[in-house]
Order: structure tokens, then C-alpha cells, then sequence
């Protein structure tokens, strides 16, 4: 192995390889459609100046193409595992090798993937649907074409919404909608691994054959931060069905841009595309460097060609890709081994077929589960959380699916809502509990839900406390902190042990206060001279006073009596 | 009905074999090796577009395109009556008639089960490699563009 581990890997997937530019000659989708676009980007406020010299505003366009690696056993048109890392050339196939005299094979859970994708993403199945063949020579795809569905694929126009900061406090979410031109099932092809050294390319076909959607969106984003939450969506939405894991960091999940700008009112720019894109974060960076790039490029007379740049994310910058090929004609013809695609609904399943060979829409639109759009809206109404806080349960559950490679894992939403079944705190205030002190543990300590040795049981012990009023708040952090450590005692042994219990005698508390008064002349004054904040300092003096055991908010009314008296 | 692999028939750069005599001559389905030189059909009203030459700009981008070497007067020749033999289409009136998808359109498209059922043949599949390493496959460092031979361009260029 020591050969292999002396080489570089470029790229995520391979995507160094696309010498050609697929987006330029694709027939029939030609650059962007000229006219009135459906979105106008506002998530900052506006458009993008050119810049303090006052000229005309830019608007920026993005479009994505993204590619979902199909969450399944064996592969789109031949029974070959399906499966990260694995010896190489172990999981190929005769088809998938392309050797003579094999044919492909649909495998029916694929289609399944693609149909509840295109129902959860508000598409219109196409119930009949073709594939076609795409010619190009690359050595990880061994039989010269790939078989995708560019005539009639089985998805087209749906939306997906998706949710947005206006500010970075995360304190208004506004709504946005991405149009989607189609879905296809298409082949993935094998793996290059460039030996620059030995001028040489070595080549691992585990992954030629795995089924693929290729999502196409419509150019409807302005920016990389609309992107970075629309593929967040997406994948959470995949995750949800099941249909792809989508972790990006493994290539479930590919993602390339269209990125172009013009002035209000002129016909789209000139558009490059942007690949290799690993990660959401990078999205974002890569749009956004893209955006201002065009800009200025233009700005300063020059022009912008019809090209495909690879995102470095060590310089944070594109670069042009290697492209001596020009544009590229891929020949599209119907693929000649495989008979159209009929899928059916309740209304015309055939009455005599044989129920394995039938896939019936309406069917699988009734056993779709929760989107998260759903689950957000569920929880916001019945608990009354507010939108950004449902947002965020949803959005470190999709993180910890990434990390974990289990998708729909119980997690940070059920463990709300059972710590609310066993509280009598409010869920309003028990999910700033969840989402400012869980969550921050669970993060420091890189656990999972599943691994937090604070149980849904315990917490709600500790909250009822608080709500009891047993012990102040920053009692039950330190309380929080102890029962962290996993040491098995309950919320009530921990009080007792550290003494933290709220004083109760308000005679006790009385005096106290009283002492600080007596003690603290020059605030005194202060405080009577009209300066309030002083007032902090003597709520903090009695705190240290009782050793954290005072209720703030009842010190607090204590020494304003008093000092007025 | 679109004219599929003719391609195919070109790259196998050898003179189709004769057909029996006794086949009529209109026989034909599609995709099927043409079983003899292009025979002449009967010539209907002139729907035939005239014979063109293919432009060496053409024949240049087919050659990248597919990798085939059409090298002398005669594989251009053999090309351009391949053209004029599927011309002849055009004879049929297609107004108002769906075009098929493919000769399969009426079949049932199978659908297997998702379970793993091939694989773990590495050893087979590397044997039929010239050179690998570890387990890979072997293959130039990305596509070399292609080398026009000095002897093709001249000619080629003469027969404009």
C-alpha cells in the first residue's frame, strides 16, 4: 500500500477530472434564461455596489447543480455493494466494469429514492420517464458515455424552501423558495487517482455504477449564504426521507455553482461554473469569492469567459481548471438497453402485474415521513419556541447525522420534548436550557445525544427545581456542571451536597442585606443620587455574602425597600 | 425514427458483407447491421436532400469526438455514403407521427430487488489490465489531446 499512500488524492471525488464544461453545450439548457429572475435577492438588504465610485448595481446569480449519491444496497443498474472504502476494485461488477456482452439492470429501490425526493421537494413525476446515454472518454468511466435521463427525467419543477438569517444574531428567519428545474437518476463514474509523480492515473471503480439524483435548481440565489442554507435544507430534507445520507464529506453529496452577475435590467451575465466544493461552509466562500471576483473583473473593463474554476479552500479563492478541450459535445442518444420508465398511481395500477414490478406514487406519497419543515412547524406550535430555536434542534441533529453516518438518529428534538413531558418549567424557557447549556456541553465534549451522561430524567429533576424555586439559576448551572461528570447522583443529593439551596428565611436574607447596606456608604449614596447600576454591586455582595444561595430578583426588591426607607 | 449507431458501423472500418441476394431489399430494422454496400431504393418524390460533402471541420470534431481515424479518401467516401443511405429516410412522411424512443418502448422496464448480489471480483476483472498497481487500474494522466498524424491533415485538407 505504501505506493498508493505516497500519492496525492486531488479533489473530493474525482471532481479534478471534469476536464469538460458540462453546463456550456448541454442541449437544450443553453446559460441562464434571459428576462425577470423569480427571487430578488435581500438577504442583506440589496444588491451589491459597485463600489464607492457610486456606479450601478450588480446583481449576483447562482445556480446549483447538485448530486446525491442514492442511499442504497447495490448499485442504479447492477447488484454491486454499494459502500465507502472498500479494497480497491472490489465492489465492480462485470456491468460496472463495462466489460462486452453485459447489460444494465434498474434496481427498483432507486427509483423509490428519486419519486419520494421528488414528492418531499414538490416536484411532478414524470410517469414516464427515459434514459439516455452522455458520451465522453475518461478513464474512470469505462464504457465511454454515462446513463443518465437527459430527455424526460423523472422529476421536474418543484421548489424547496428553505429558512434564513437576516442578522448574524439569529433572531429573524425569513423564508425563501429555490425553484427545481428537474431530477435525474444518473450513473456515478469510478474514482482517479492522480500520480503526478509517476505520470500516471490510478483507477478505482467501487464507485462507477452507484445510483445518482442530480438535482438541478433554477438560478434563483443571489449569494453564497442563500446556497449555503438551501443545500443545508436539502440535505436535511434527504436525510429525512432517507433517500441519501448526503454527507458532503464523503461525496454523498456534490455540489457545483453557477455563478454570473449584470447590471438591474441587462440580460444575465456571463456565467462560470465552480467545482470541487466540500463542504457547506465552503459554498458559501466559494460563491461569495466568485461573486466579488466577476465583479471586479468586470469593473475593470475585462470580461468574464464561459469557463469551469475549481474552488482551492486553502487560498479561499477559484482558479481556472485545466480545460484544453474546449466545449464538449456529449452526443445524447436514447439509451438502447433500457425501455421508458412507467411508474403508476392509485388510478392506473395495471390490475394484473406482478406487485414487485409495480411502483406506485400515490403510495409512496401517503408513507413519506415529516419533512423538517413540518417537524419545525409542529414543534413551534406546540411548545411555543420560537422559529429560530426550532431551527437550530433540527439543524445540530442534521450535524450530528453527518458526524455519525446514522441519519434520523432520536435526538436533540425528542430529548426537548421528553424533558418537557417530566418538567413543569414552561418549554420556552426549558429550551434556552437545551439549546445555551446541553448543547454547549455536548459540543465541547463532541458527543452525541445518545452519549450525554445528563439524561432527559435528570434534567427535568434539575429544572423542576428551579422552577420550585429551591435554587436559584446559577445554582442550577453549577449543579448542571456537576452532574455532567457522570457520577450518578441526582439533581437534589448535588444541592444538598455543595449547599446550594436558595435561602428560604427571609428574616436571614433581611439582614444580610442590611449588613451590605451598612457596609457599603459611598454606594449607598450612589445609588440614592440616582445612579441604579450600583445596585448590581450590592445584589453581588450579598450573593457572596450567602454564597450564591440569595434569589437575585428577591435581593434585589429587598435592598430597594430598603434604600428608599 | 432517429438513425442510431451509425457510428458504430463506421468504426468497425471494415466493408459491411454482402447480403443474400434473395432478401428484399427493403428489409430493414433498425439498428441492425446494414447487410451489404448501401443498396439503392426505390428514389420517391425529391425529399432527398442533396448529396454534401462532410467538411473537414465536421470530420475533425467526429474524430475527437468518438476517437475513429477515417485515414484515406476511402473511409471519407465510405462515410459519405453512409450518410446518403440513411437519407433515404427521409422519403417516409413522419408529419403527425410520435417519434419512438427506441425499438423497446412497448417492453416492460424490469425492476430488480436492491440486494447484493455481484462483486468481489477484483482478480477476474484486473486481469484483463495491461498494467496495474495495487489493485488499480492504470491509465494516462488525464485525456491527452489528440496529435494530429502530419500525413492525415494534408490529405485531408486536399479534398476540400
Amino acid at each position: 500500500m505504501a505506493a498508493v499512500l505516497a500519492m496525492v488524492a486531488r479533489g473530493c471525488g474525482g471532481v479534478w477530472r471534469r476536464l469538460r464544461q458540462r453546463c456550456a453545450v448541454r442541449p437544450g439548457s443553453g446559460p441562464f434564461p434571459r428576462g425577470e429572475r423569480a427571487v430578488a435577492c435581500n438577504a442583506r438588504g440589496g444588491m451589491m455596489s459597485a463600489g464607492k465610485s457610486g456606479l450601478t448595481p450588480w446583481i449576483p446569480v447562482v445556480g446549483l447543480e447538485i448530486h446525491a449519491q442514492i442511499s442504497s444496497n447495490s448499485k442504479l443498474f447492477s447488484g454491486s455493494q454499494v459502500q465507502f472504502a472498500a479494497p480497491p476494485n472490489s465492489l465492480v461488477s462485470f456491468f460496472d466494469a463495462s466489460l462486452p456482452g453485459t447489460l444494465p439492470v434498474l434496481n427498483r429501490r432507486c427509483v423509490e429514492a428519486a419519486v419520494m425526493t421528488g414528492l418531499a421537494l414538490n416536484c411532478h413525476i414524470n410517469k414516464k420517464s427515459l434514459f439516455d446515454r452522455k458520451h465522453y472518454f475518461y478513464a474512470d468511466l469505462p464504457a465511454g458515455y454515462q446513463i443518465t435521463q437527459q430527455r424526460v427525467p423523472i422529476a421536474v419543477n418543484g421548489s424547496l424552501s428553505y429558512s434564513l438569517c437576516i442578522d448574524n444574531k439569529m433572531s429573524q428567519m425569513v423564508t425563501k423558495t429555490v425553484r427545481i428545474k428537474q431530477i435525474q437518476l444518473e450513473q456515478d463514474s469510478g474514482k482517479s487517482l492522480h500520480d503526478d509523480a509517476r505520470s500516471q492515473t490510478l483507477v478505482d471503480l467501487n464507485r462507477a455504477g452507484v445510483g445518482l439524483m442530480e438535482l438541478v435548481m433554477e438560478p434563483d440565489m443571489c449569494c453564497g449564504e442563500e446556497a449555503a442554507a438551501a443545500v443545508r435544507e436539502l440535505q436535511l430534507i434527504l436525510q429525512t426521507l432517507g433517500s441519501s445520507q448526503a454527507v458532503m464529506a464523503e461525496g454523498q453529496l456534490r455540489v457545483d455553482a453557477n455563478v454570473s452577475v449584470h447590471h438591474p435590467g441587462e440580460p444575465y451575465g456571463v456565467r462560470t461554473e465552480v467545482k470541487n466544493i466540500n463542504s457547506i461552509r465552503f459554498l458559501a466562500k466559494a460563491v461569495d469569492y466568485e461573486i466579488q471576483r466577476q465583479i471586479e473583473e468586470l469593473g475593470n473593463g475585462g470580461t468574464i469567459s464561459n469557463e469551469t474554476r475549481a474552488f482551492d479552500s486553502k487560498l479561499g479563492c477559484t482558479v481556472p481548471m485545466r480545460d484544453k478541450e474546449g466545449k464538449q459535445d456529449y452526443r445524447f442518444m436514447p439509451e438502447p438497453n433500457l425501455p421508458p420508465l412507467i411508474l403508476y398511481d392509485a388510478k392506473s395500477l395495471p390490475a394484473n402485474m406482478n406487485h414487485q414490478q409495480v411502483i406506485n406514487i400515490d403510495w409512496i406519497r401517503e408513507r413519506l415521513p415529516d419533512l423538517p419543515s413540518v417537524k419545525r412547524e409542529k414543534l413551534v406550535e406546540q411548545y411555543g419556541i420560537l422559529p429560530e430555536h426550532s431551527f437550530t434542534l433540527l439543524v445540530w441533529q442534521q450535524d450530528q447525522n453527518c458526524n455519525s453516518r446514522h441519519s434520523n438518529e432520536d435526538g436533540l428534538p425528542e430529548f426537548f420534548e421528553n424533558v418537557v413531558k417530566q418538567t413543569q418549567m414552561k418549554p420556552k424557557k426549558v429550551i434556552g436550557w437545551i439549546l445555551n447549556d446541553l448543547l454547549s456541553y455536548l459540543k465541547q465534549h463532541s458527543l452525541t445525544v445518545k452519549e450525554s451522561p445528563v439524561s432527559s430524567f435528570l434534567l427535568a429533576d434539575l429544572l423542576n427545581l428551579l422552577e420550585k424555586k429551591e435554587i436559584s439559576s446559577t445554582a442550577a448551572k453549577q449543579v448542571l456542571a456537576e452532574l455532567w461528570k457522570g457520577k450518578g447522583k441526582t439533581p437534589l443529593e448535588t444541592v444538598k451536597e455543595q449547599k446550594l439551596e436558595l435561602l428560604q428565611d427571609q428574616k436571614e436574607l433581611e439582614q444580610i442585606c442590611q449588613a451590605v447596606i451598612d457596609g457599603q456608604e459611598n454606594e449607598v449614596m450612589a445609588i440614592k443620587a440616582g445612579n441604579q447600576k450600583v445596585l448590581n454591586k450590592l445584589i453581588g455582595l450579598v450573593q457572596k455574602k450567602t454564597q450564591g444561595r440569595s434569589n437575585p430578583v428577591l435581593v434585589k426588591q429587598l435592598l430597594e425597600k430598603k434604600l428608599s426607607e | 425514427m432517429r438513425v442510431l449507431s451509425l457510428g458504430r458501423w463506421l468504426r468497425a472500418g471494415r466493408v459491411p458483407p454482402r447480403e443474400p441476394a434473395s432478401r428484399p431489399s427493403g428489409h430493414r430494422h433498425s439498428g441492425h447491421r446494414p447487410q451489404g454496400p448501401p443498396q439503392e431504393l426505390p428514389q420517391g418524390p425529391s425529399q432527398v436532400p442533396p448529396q454534401q460533402k462532410v467538411s473537414v471541420e465536421v470530420l475533425e470534431h467526429l474524430e475527437h469526438l468518438a476517437l475513429v481515424d477515417f485515414r484515406d479518401s476511402e473511409g471519407v467516401e465510405r462515410l459519405q455514403k453512409a450518410i446518403q443511405f440513411a437519407d433515404q429516410l427521409h422519403e417516409v412522411n413522419t408529419d403527425g407521427v410520435e417519434p419512438m424512443d427506441s425499438v423497446l418502448e412497448d417492453r416492460c422496464l424490469y425492476l430488480r430487488e436492491d440486494d447484493v448480489t455481484e462483486g468481489n471480483c477484483t482478480k477476474e476483472l484486473l486481469e484483463n489490465a495491461r498494467e496495474t498497481v495495487e489493485e488499480y487500474f492504470v491509465a494516462p494522466p488525464g485525456n491527452i489531446p489528440l496529435v494530429k498524424l502530419e500525413g492525415q491533415k494534408t490529405f485531408l485538407q486536399g479534398s476540400k
